[in-house]
């Protein structure tokens, strides 16, 4: 259990990067993406867990309260709402590209003829 | 059981059920499908980080890889799709 | 660079990849074990500097406000970004074909909304602008904070268009409108940075009235205001991604009405 978080982290990165590099579509390769980067909010909830705490809000319980680390709470949740906006320009990337292409598989993508 | 074990199974369940959707959302080649998926997979995000006592993220989580994520997705899957 | 050899030089990289993440992990000190020092400090500190209860709000905005402001204006970016590079795409494709994309999907069928879908779908728009709203003033409190009201915010509308009446969404949110909202978002954040600095203060200090007790609505100075700025932004920019993304379908479905009326 000290190690398993980190495991599963890593099982994700390593799940993630193979459905990237193996992927046939531009759609798929951009939700690999996504599922890669969800990886680092489990990494970063996982380094700031304290056994025994609590969410760190004091409103209706003691200030003495063991409460967990509210610092990477506040990175890991800038990033979620962050990442569906760089995502949402990389589709406008995509659309793009398949206006020009008219395909979407990577590897007809890239050919650029001069 | 004390709390601490309650907690604990909680957490290893949730993130077994995390790396198994990942691993499902890879493997899931058709678009659409893929969008349900990914929608599926936020959810389990979301139980995750409330499992690690993290409310604020799990909203953000929520919202976003429940409704903005998807949504946007398919907008783009239906702008790229070939007229039937 | 065939596939195979791809996969094969991905088995290599990733083998080497999990080789320096194990070492890495010997240095953690494992799960549920964190050290410290600066979260144990922080909470300590929090409640009597800034009279927030929510810890993480107050990180948020006001300990790490500089990292905020970067990321809010990657949101910015982004959206303005989607909005370059589709808007050029629109303009070019009704400069090639005469009638633009309406032309080619006439034929697509597009089985009508469902009344129960619309009538759901009416129905919440109302409550979640409401707990968008809530959630984006009430950071200081409880578990919200701009980032997750925006969100709200922006899919009630978004249920607006999902209930069949994109021309309503349309109207709703015309761009010009949307643009100013969140470029005054993004700009206020900054503004309420600098205007510390007007006064001789570090960038983002906290310097208005910390209120009386912790916890209520009118207290923690900045945090408050710079949370609803945010959720301004943020509502902002994801009603334009999806607005740009969303006139292409919405060219297609008037042609398609103008087609099966004539």
């Amino acid at each position: 259990m000290a190690v398993f978080p980190f495991l599963v982290v890593a099982w994700i990165v390593a799940v993630g990067l193979y459905g990237l590099v193996t992927s046939r579509d531009l759609i798929h390769q951009i939700v690999c993406l996504i599922v890669v980067q969800s990886s680092t909010y489990v990494l970063l909830l996982g380094v700031g867990y304290v056994t025994g705490g609590v969410a760190p809000y004091f409103y209706d319980i003691g200030r003495r309260a063991l409460a967990v680390d509210p610092v990477v709470q506040a990175l890991a949740l800038t990033d979620v709402v962050v990442e569906a906006a760089v995502t949402a320009l990389l589709l406008s990337l995509a659309v793009q590209a398949h206006k020009k292409f008219g395909t979407l598989d990577p590897h007809d993508l890239a050919e650029f003829k001069g | 059981m004390t709390q601490h074990a309650v907690m604990q199974v909680l957490q290893v369940v949730a993130l077994v059920l995390v790396a198994a959707g990942a691993t499902v959302v890879v493997r899931t080649r058709e678009r659409v499908r893929l969008v349900i998926a990914l929608s599926a997979y936020g959810m389990l995000l979301a139980i995750l980080f409330f499992v690690f006592q993290a409310p604020d993220v799990t909203l953000s989580e929520l919202t976003v890889g429940a409704i903005a994520l998807p949504l946007i997705l398919l907008l783009a899957i239906s702008k790229v799709r070939k007229p039937e | 660079m065939t596939p195979k050899l791809r996969l094969w030089l991905f088995v290599i990289g990733v083998a080497g990849l999990a080789a320096c993440y194990l070492w890495a992990f010997h240095g953690l000190p494992g799960f549920g074990n964190y050290p410290g020092p600066y979260g144990p400090e922080i909470l300590k500190r929090a409640i009597p500097e800034t009279n927030a209860t929510g810890v993480v709000s107050a990180v948020n905005f006001d300990y790490r406000g500089f990292d905020t402001v970067g990321e809010e204006f990657i949101l910015f970016t982004a959206a303005a970004g989607m909005s370059v590079v589709l808007r050029r795409l629109r303009g070019e494709q009704q400069q090639e074909q005469g009638h633009s994309p309406a032309d080619e999907v006439m034929h697509r069928n597009v089985p009508p909304t469902s009344s129960a879908l619309r009538v759901a779908a009416l129905v919440l728009v109302g409550p979640m602008a409401l707990i968008g709203w809530w959630l984006a003033t009430h950071a200081q409190t409880n578990p919200s904070g701009g980032f997750q009201g925006g969100v709200i915010l922006a899919s009630a509308f978004m249920l607006v268009y999902l209930s069949g009446e994109s021309i309503a969404f349309r109207r709703l949110s015309p761009v010009d409108l949307l643009d100013v909202a969140e470029a005054m978002g993004a700009g206020g954040f900054a503004a309420v940075g600098l205007a510390a600095v007007v006064q001789g203060l570090p960038f983002l200090y906290n310097y208005l009235p910390l209120g009386q007790s912790p916890g209520a609505v009118s207290s923690s100075g900045t945090i408050a205001l710079i949370s609803f700025l945010v959720g301004i932004e943020v509502a902002a920019a994801f009603m334009l991604i999806v607005g740009e993304l969303l006139e292409q379908t919405l060219l297609r479905r008037s042609g398609r009405q103008k087609e099966g009326s004539s």
